[in-house]
């Protein structure tokens, strides 16, 4: 007997990844758990493990592909058979309200003329010939996706779950009510499923980061160029920032002198990389900055425009930017403040390596309440780094430089650390802000002042 | 020459809608029609009349049954005078209204039949006479239909009627043949058989109601069995001849005995669907196209091949309901003030006023079937509830069409006493994207019919108070 494997769902929020390797091929013997797909989603690579078993006889996805959640990937043959034909009465996975085995092309068309045309289109159960046909046509049409081909939204389906004066609102803010997810029950869409939609789309690609600045030139005209599609990680910072950017952002630069604490990295970072970690200033920041936090909480805020809230987080959890050969992305240390210096340079040392391995879950990346993000690795005196909304403030960190400082009538050499904080002028005063770079860069200097 | 912003060609539901509501817009509006008040078919010659006619034929039913009940009546005395001016009078007096209204929005009415000089301009051919040219920024094209002559059956002869001359109620034959098992046939059929006409129906297909779904036309079948002389399926007409005492009718039909094949009726009503009007003299000078089967071709929005153009209701296409046109109208309307409007009900609710009704709405389960889509029916008999047996109409029958996965309904099918009115519900129901958990848990008094449709619910999810039919697992 076939049994068809569908893609299932990948975590809140995730709606579709690229396939990057296919992890069985046809006749393979698979199992329950056995990685089937590796899967590159928004931010993280992730390995779909199988929820059948059986002798794989037909693989409908291939390296490239889009996928979502509820589309067909496999048919194994839980028998063993592999010359069984494929069944088809398994129910086909809706994505974003067509039908899968309607061809693309016939979706896509101008509102289909009247009548009973948009059911039978839609509607009939596909034979298998056909399912073949609009699959080479879902295969021809990401193909297009991925060339920057725009694609047009689908006409008016005749069976949306959506009220008439639901879809009426859809149509006057110009929104294909078929490409709106439904939270309601049955997949009911309301009026406020069309407004998060609007939403999302406001702030995805092609709105806000292409619209702002206009349609490109033609740059061939001075030279050759060569278009790269981004990878999803690259357009998920890309959006991410361009929206985190609406913030009004302030950047309050400061020094701390760090002589002292790198006494003290020199002093521990045997012990510390003896228990498996690197005694790293980040490290370090990372700890200070949880125990700011309990000082000035609004660092660990939200701002709630729709409910005119501020939303004020009781968890430590810092978020790191981490640079990868595959970009920026920031896995998160949680309960800063309850962890050892030890145990936090320990697990920072681990994300970063998942982190580069593309093996970070979802989960790793989220729940933040605050970001650092140094680069004094690499150089540079000060930048203004963009808040990693919906957090409010992010810590940005270069490189130290030896320092003529006036002390006590004669200048001494003095290790200084250029910080910057970008905080979010709308929950955090200027004067708040001072004071809790302030209070970070002495944490450095006098550590028990903290605790005075 | 006078200039519209806004004119409507044809003034049935469709065309006089679309104009009330473009006057209550603030466009300035002519409404152009051959009658004197604004209503078209459906008040002139179709819905209304009928269903004036199919009350009495109603009261006439009941009057009948009610010895049943220990109530009885003489038969009935039946006046046609008094009747067809009872007919008339709700005529005249709806379309009066009506002209009343369209005066009231300054709308200018004129009677007479249009052609278009160009995409701009409309010639008139008044009815008082003469000619009037009328410039226009943007039209809607609302013709409507005309009954479908079958031309081996259009002899010249006044005992063959279509539904407009039946619905004029001539005399009453005392022998009458339907051709047709549609709903115009059934409806009209009805009210000559109560009253007093021995009425035989001739259906080409294999059963009554041709689109609707199996289980309710076969209920209305049985019931008509009762007031109908009879029914004749797979049969069609192949010869009609004027005779002396009425008109001689061969009928083919490889069921049908050698009594059934040759007979002479009073009169003949053929009933074998609607054309529509779309030869709109100079509508060639346009860019307006007529598509299949003669319908004007829109699109979504209602629109004509000729932008400014728009085209509602019998002439654009099936189904020609009176509610459809008054929709599209709407959406055209819409579209002609730049809004943003498009056709697309989930479900137009058809309704049979025979007794009992038969009234669906949404998917039906056929369709279902044929597109092998996955459903549910849920069936509730109307035997099982209080109020059906109370007035003694138990034989009704409401069922639920129900996506599986999302219990979600998707069409509601009723055939019983009143299923016209209870349809509403479903027509609703469907369009908010109801789940079958909405029905069960929306309160519906106690004891009316409408609990039907709660109870048919509840049948989906195995258990209905009144029906012990519990789940499969």
């Amino acid at each position: 007997m076939a049994v068809e494997f569908t893609l299932p769902e990948l975590g809140e929020n995730v709606e579709k990844g690229d396939v990057v390797r296919v992890l069985v091929a046809v006749g393979d013997v698979v199992g329950k758990d056995q990685p089937l797909l590796e899967l590159e989603t928004d931010k993280a690579t992730i390995e779909v493990p199988s929820n059948v078993s059986g002798t794989v006889t037909e693989i409908r996805v291939k390296a490239g592909d889009k996928v979502s959640p509820g589309q067909s990937v496999l048919l194994v043959d839980a028998d063993g058979d592999g010359g069984a034909a494929p069944a088809r009465d398994a129910p086909k996975a809706e994505a974003g309200g067509q039908t899968e085995g309607a061809p693309p092309e016939a979706a896509k068309a101008a509102p289909p003329r009247r009548g009973e045309a948009p059911k039978d289109a839609a509607q009939k159960e596909p034979t298998a010939a056909r399912q073949d046909e609009s699959r080479e046509r879902d295969k021809a049409d990401n193909s297009r996706q991925a060339a920057g081909e725009p694609t047009t939204p689908p006409g008016p389906a005749s069976e949306v779950p959506a009220a008439p004066s639901v879809r009426r609102y859809a149509r006057e803010l110009g929104v294909a009510i078929g490409d709106v997810p439904g939270t309601g029950p049955g997949g009911r869409i309301g009026q406020d499923d069309v407004k998060g939609h609007v939403r999302n789309v406001l702030a995805g690609p092609g709105s806000g980061m292409r619209g702002a600045a206009g349609p490109l030139p033609d740059f061939s005209r001075w030279g050759e160029v060569e278009a790269r599609p981004m990878s999803n990680i690259r357009r998920k910072t890309a959006q991410h920032l361009t929206a985190a950017w609406q913030a009004p952002h302030v950047t309050q630069h400061e020094k701390a002198d760090i002589t002292a604490l790198e006494a003290f990295r020199t002093a521990y970072g045997e012990r510390v990389e003896k228990a498996g970690g690197k005694l790293t200033v980040t490290a370090i920041f990372i700890k200070i900055a949880a125990l700011a936090i309990d000082r000035f909480p609004q660092f660990a805020s939200s701002a709630d425009m729709a409910n005119e809230a501020i939303v004020y987080k009781h968890y430590r959890h810092i978020g790191v930017a981490v640079d990868t050969p595959n970009g920026l992305l920031v896995p998160v240390i949680r309960d800063a403040d309850r962890k050892t210096l030890t145990e936090i340079a320990v697990e920072l040392g681990e994300v970063s390596q998942k982190a580069r391995d593309r093996k970070l879950s979802l989960d790793d990346m989220s729940g933040g309440v605050f970001s650092i993000s140094n680069l004094g690795g690499i150089g540079g005196s000060h930048f203004t780094p963009i808040i990693n909304q919906p957090e409010v403030a992010i810590l940005g960190v270069s490189r130290s430089t030896i320092e003529p400082v006036w002390r006590d009538g004669e200048f001494v050499p003095r290790e200084m650390l250029p910080l910057s904080l970008s905080y979010d002028h709308r929950v955090i005063d200027g004067a708040d802000a001072a004071r809790f770079i302030r209070f970070i860069a002495e944490a450095v200097e006098r550590p028990l002042s903290m605790y005075v | 020459m006078s200039s519209a912003q806004l004119v409507v060609i044809g003034a049935g539901p469709g065309g006089y809608a679309a104009a009330f509501y473009a006057a209550d817009m603030g466009l300035q509006v002519a409404l152009v029609d051959s009658d004197p008040n604004p209503g078209g078919v459906c008040l002139y010659r179709g819905c209304i009349p009928s269903k004036a006619l199919l009350h009495v034929a109603k009261v006439a039913g009941e009057a009948r049954h009610a010895s049943a009940w220990g109530l009885t009546y003489a038969e009935p005395k039946i006046d046609v005078d008094t009747l067809r001016a009872f007919k008339d009078g709700v005529v005249q007096r709806m379309v009066g209204g009506l002209g009343q209204l369209s005066r009231q929005r300054k709308i200018l009415y004129i009677q007479g039949r249009a052609s278009f000089v160009d995409a701009q301009t409309l010639s008139i051919e008044l009815n008082k006479g003469g000619t009037e040219s009328l410039s226009f920024q943007k039209a809607i094209i609302a013709t409507g239909s005309r009954p479908a002559a079958v031309p081996a059956l259009s002899i010249d002869s006044p005992r063959v009627m279509d539904s407009t001359a039946a619905l004029d109620l001539p005399d009453i034959p005392k022998s009458l043949l339907v051709v047709g098992g549609g709903y115009i046939g059934l409806e009209l059929g009805s009210v000559y058989a109560a009253l007093g006409s021995k009425v035989t129906v001739v259906e080409m297909t294999g059963g009554l109601l041709p689109g609707a779904d199996r289980d309710l036309a076969q209920l209305l079948h049985r019931q008509l069995e009762k007031t109908l002389h009879k029914i004749l399926l797979n049969a069609r007409v192949a010869e009609m001849k004027e005779g002396k005492n009425g008109v001689k009718v061969r009928i083919e039909g490889a069921t049908l005995s050698a009594a059934d094949k040759d007979q002479t009726f009073d009169r003949v009503l053929v009933a074998a669907g609607r054309k529509p009007n779309s030869a709109v003299p100079g509508l060639e000078k346009t860019k307006v196209k007529i598509g299949d089967r003669g319908f004007i071709t829109v699109d979504a929005s209602m629109r004509t091949g000729e932008p400014h153009i728009y085209a509602i209701g019998d002439v654009v296409g099936e189904p020609m309901l009176a509610h459809k046109a008054s929709h599209e109208a709407r959406v055209a309307v819409d579209g002609v003030l730049g809004r943003s409007a498009v056709f697309e009900p989930q479900a137009i609710p058809a309704v049979v006023f025979t007794d009992p009704e038969v009234a669906w709405c949404g998917l039906t389960e056929t369709e279902a079937r044929q597109q092998g889509r996955k459903i549910e029916v849920a069936k509730f008999p109307w035997a099982a509830l209080g109020r059906a047996v109370a007035i003694d109409r138990p034989e009704g029958l409401t069922k639920l069409i129900i996506e599986p996965s999302t219990e979600r309904v998707l069409g509601v099918g009723i055939v019983g006493s009143g299923a016209g009115e209870l349809i509403a519900e479903g027509v609703v129901a469907v369009e908010m994207a109801a789940l079958a958990s909405d029905l069960s848990l929306s309160i519906h008094a106690h004891p009316t019919l409408s609990e039907t449709l709660m109870e048919a619910a509840e049948v989906f999810y195995g258990h209905s108070t009144h029906v012990h039919k519990p789940k499969r697992k």
